[in-house]
């Protein structure tokens, strides 16, 4: 669908985690590396799900269209699991490498706390994965054709674009609820991620009624963003002074 | 340690076959996108020494709004009407002519045609030839015979409507599949009609051709560049190939092929061409204008080979097929040019007579043509050799179904290979035809000069085996001309025996129809080419074009086919018969042999190979023009085919222009507020993330 429509759909599905990489992440190099790790993790568990997913589909009858499609819900169920499992994986290397940095550290302190580290993880993991969902398609959204000869619907690119960007904010709302969890030993915060992760993976079968993909997804995206800024610290009260402190400047605030 | 090595291997050898299996299929995105067109055959461009014909597409191909039309009308939508060119047309192929792609040649808003082939066949002929074919390298000039020169007496292919020597700026394909035809039309229905009166909808049914040539002007332009390149670069972009391939000639009476033939000996040449051509690549089934002269040849010589006292004839016979003739007569030029310089074994002082065989396939009412030289048949020495010949021609017919009638004296000769050796020296010969003056053939080197056009129709039901041998008229037809072709032959060699023993074999050439027309992978071809050439067979009918690359299936064919009808069975080993030298009573020089697969066995799947002893040759098909460096030349063919990276077709949706912009602005405001908001958030963080807790950012 020429270029005009691979610049559009790039920056619909990346424009927010290019923003987020820009301003917080790219100036430490830390922090850079705990993202590219993060991707790492993602990528490897992703790989690992996959090859299940291949030999399962070699191992069957490919003209059995109900077993396929079995195989397929198997795999994404797999897949998630694999997936959350590797995030557990990837806390468990950072927890040790904290206490290697307050070893390394001159004033016994961390330079990088472990919520910095777990929304680095989080954006690492949403960033590969929105990587493998959307660049085989803007590969082909370069050509000069549009989906739709075969009666799917038009608004493939628009909508995969839209799904990959509720897809790297979840990954990044997801890490810091994760790691918190794991951090406070609320198992139940662990189960909320991976309860909803599923969530989401499965609504994509409502494909192509993108409705009942995208907004349920959306809808967990907000509520994921709130519960993870209240668990970093942010209220409600502060936003609304913040709000306020705008509008009336002259009066200083108190120490906040 | 080795265990989890073996893991590894293991690991390793899963993520190649899982890599290798995904590059084999398509990405499934694409296969939403697009539909490939593979049934199809582009037009490509030509060069000569001084224009460029055919078709050219853009680098990365042409994409156009596709548009069916079927009658006169519809074109009107495509050239003015129409509100989103440019326009790929589809188009019937009974309105492929001349006017009509005149109009598309002079309008910006068409990007691409696509031909589907007209079945049956259009009834009015078609022919996109020209009117004088081979004109200007033939021997009828401004010195010799003047008023024969350009056709001015006789128009040779009156519907020749000369498509193939135009040059046009956009790709045209022919779509062979009546089915992908029928694909590309519903799509057209579902989405390009107009609705209600208003113009058609976004999205609309597109059509994408990639033909894009390398070679631009003309020849002399593309072989500078080439040797520019071969000169200068490591790596040479060559950007055309000049049209080359072999001859295939064989003797009668074996000689020896690496000296030169004695002063005193004579020789009668007998010729026909094997290639042919049609608008578009590769395309070139040649029935009428090539098979059917060459299958005669070849039953003609089998028949001789059978006569008993062939070897000791006083004249030579050389049966000769030459490659090349649509394209300025590239092969009958080069071995002229050979002859010349006393690089073949024959020279023109050996020539006796010389007899050709041009269209014999569609003779009415059993009346079959020879064709004079009327200027030296106006030379005192070659007059009364030409007489002679032609009466032996009409001798050789008595008794045979076949009613042989000179034609005008004053009538100059059809275009053949034989003017090109008029060119060197007068010799005595006559050319064989079954038209009288304007060719019988209405399909001259188009796609539909098939088996139905020669009228070849087998009954219902038969087996491919039974079809093989089953002998049609046609067949019939061609072996009554050939068994008067040999029995002119062998009058003309000098044999004084009895002629009405020598026949032809109607099962020879029904078989060798059936091969050259129909499907070249039958039992008979399988039996009689060498083990490694199992590629050469294939089941579509086999198309005769003479190509860049050599030798091509035909050439080969033609050198199996004869090497088998003329040959001997020899008693040699696969290793002698590979290695002549080492074979007692093996002659290399006068002789060639070859190791065929032969016959299966019934009930066996195992074949019986044996030796062949044969006469026959192949000698070089390439322009004298190429071997001078002459790329101007207006003597020698200079006839060049461009080289191309990329030739498919595919159709698709495109979508409005107003959905794209939308698409684009869409994500740059989304890029620019996540940029601006989570640059705020950045900056008030500590305001934000404020309240005490257990969290320390």
């Amino acid at each position: 669908m020429t270029l005009a429509v691979f610049w559009g759909c790039t920056c619909i599905a990346f424009g927010p985690a290019l923003g987020l990489c820009l301003v917080t992440v790219l100036r430490h190099p830390l922090r850079v590396i705990i993202l590219v790790a993060g991707a790492f993790f993602w990528l490897v568990s992703l790989l690992l799900s996959s090859l299940v997913w291949f030999i399962a589909v070699k191992a069957s009858d490919p003209g059995n269209k109900p077993l396929q499609k079995g195989l397929l819900i198997f795999g994404v169920l797999f897949s998630v699991l694999l997936q959350e499992a590797f995030r557990f994986l990837y806390y468990k290397l950072l927890r040790k490498a904290i206490e290697g940095l307050v070893a390394l550290s001159e004033d016994g302190c961390s330079p990088i706390s472990i919520q910095q580290m777990a929304y680095v993880a989080g954006l690492g993991f949403g960033l590969m994965s929105g990587a493998f969902s959307m660049i085989n398609l803007l590969a082909d959204a370069l050509g000069p054709g549009t989906v739709g000869i075969h009666g799917d619907s038009q608004l493939y690119f628009l909508t995969s674009a839209f799904m990959t960007m509720v897809v790297i904010f979840l990954h990044t709302f997801w890490g810091i609820l994760f790691f918190h969890g794991c951090e406070t030993q609320r198992w139940w915060e662990m189960a909320a991620v991976v309860l909803t992760h599923l969530i989401v993976s499965g609504s994509t079968f409502w494909n192509p009624l993108y409705v009942g993909s995208l907004i349920p997804s959306y809808l967990l995206m907000f509520a994921m963003a709130a519960w993870a800024y209240v668990l970093s610290g942010g209220c409600t009260r502060n936003l609304l002074q913040r709000l306020q402190g705008q509008q009336s400047e002259t009066s200083p605030q108190p120490g906040s | 340690m080795a265990a989890g090595r073996g893991a590894e291997a293991w690991l390793g050898g899963i993520l190649l076959c899982a890599l290798g299996c995904g590059v084999c299929w398509a990405n499934s995105v694409e296969r939403k996108i697009y539909i490939p067109l593979n049934r199809t055959a582009p037009c490509v461009r030509l060069l000569n020494a001084t224009h460029q014909v055919g078709c050219q597409s853009s680098m990365n191909g042409d994409t156009g709004v596709i548009h069916v039309v079927e009658k006169d009308q519809d074109l009107n939508w495509v050239l003015a009407d129409g509100p989103h060119p440019p326009y790929m047309v589809l188009l019937e192929g009974e309105l492929f002519t001349r006017e009509l792609m005149l109009r598309l040649k002079g309008t910006s808003r068409v990007s691409g045609l696509a031909v589907a082939i007209s079945k049956p066949s259009p009834p009015r002929g078609f022919s996109p030839g020209l009117q004088c074919p081979n004109d200007g390298f033939g021997v009828y000039d401004s010195d010799y015979g003047p008023q024969y020169a350009h056709c001015n007496w006789t128009v040779w292919n009156p519907l020749g409507n000369g498509l193939s020597y135009e040059d046009f700026h956009f790709p045209i394909f022919l779509l062979e599949d009546a089915n992908e035809t029928q694909v590309i039309k519903q799509c057209y229905q579902d989405h390009n009609l107009p609705r209600n009166g208003s113009g058609p909808e976004y999205p609309l049914c597109a059509m994408q051709l990639f033909a894009h040539m390398h070679a631009v002007t003309n020849t002399v332009t593309c072989m500078r560049r080439n040797s520019i390149q071969s000169t200068f670069s490591l790596s040479p972009e060559v950007v055309c190939d000049p049209l080359s391939d072999s001859n295939v000639w064989s003797t009668l009476k074996p000689i020896n092929a690496s000296r030169k033939m004695d002063p005193a000996d004579e020789v009668v040449i007998v010729a026909t061409r094997i290639d042919s051509h049609s608008f578009f690549w590769n395309v070139a089934p040649g029935a009428e204008s090539a098979v059917s002269s060459f299958v005669a040849h070849l039953a003609a010589a089998e028949a001789l080979h059978k006569v008993p006292d062939a070897l000791t004839l006083p004249r030579n016979i050389m049966f000769t097929f030459f490659q090349g003739e649509t394209f300025d007569y590239i092969g009958s030029s080069r071995m002229v040019y050979d002859m010349e310089r006393n690089k073949f074994p024959v020279r023109l002082e050996n020539i006796h007579s010389f007899l050709e065989l041009s269209q014999v396939a569609l003779r009415n009412s059993s009346a079959l043509w020879v064709h004079t030289d009327p200027v030296s048949g106006r030379n005192e020495s070659v007059r009364p050799q030409v007489r002679a010949l032609v009466e032996t021609l009409l001798n050789s017919s008595l008794g045979v179904n076949v009613t042989l009638q000179e034609v005008s004296q004053s009538q100059p000769l059809p275009p053949s290979s034989f003017q090109r050796f008029l060119r060197a020296r007068p010799i005595p010969g006559a050319v064989l035809a079954d038209h009288r003056a304007a060719f019988q053939n209405r399909y001259y080197q188009s796609v539909y000069d098939t088996a139905e056009n020669i009228l070849m129709r087998y009954p219902e039901g038969l087996s491919p085996e039974e079809t093989l041998d089953y002998v049609t008229d046609t067949a019939q037809s061609l072996a009554e001309v050939a068994t008067v072709v040999a029995r002119a032959l062998y009058q003309l060699a000098g044999g004084t025996g009895n002629t009405s023993a020598i026949q032809a074999d109607p099962r020879t050439v029904s078989r060798m129809l059936y091969g050259f027309l129909i499907k070249t992978n039958n039992s008979w071809f399988q039996s009689i080419i060498k083990q490694d050439l199992k590629g050469l067979l294939g089941d579509e009918p086999p198309q005769h074009y003479i190509a860049v690359s050599y030798p091509v299936n035909t050439t080969q064919l033609v050198q199996f086919v004869l090497a088998n009808l003329t040959g001997t069975v020899v008693n040699f080993t696969k290793e002698e018969c590979l290695n002549p030298e080492r074979a007692p009573g093996a002659d290399k020089e006068m002789y060639d042999y070859t190791w065929v697969q032969g016959s299966r066995e019934p009930n066996s799947t195992s074949r019986v190979p044996f030796c062949v002893q044969s006469t026959v040759h192949l000698t070089k098909a390439l322009s004298p023009a190429f071997e001078l460096k002459e790329w101007g030349s207006t003597e020698y063919s200079t006839w060049t085919e461009s080289r191309w990276k990329d030739i498919r077709a595919r159709i698709f949706l495109v979508a409005s222009k107003e959905l794209e912009i939308i698409t684009l602005v869409v994500g740059i405001a989304i890029l620019v507020l996540s940029l601006l908001a989570t640059y705020f958030i950045n900056a008030k963080a500590h305001v934000l993330f404020s309240s005490p807790g257990d969290v320390a950012y």
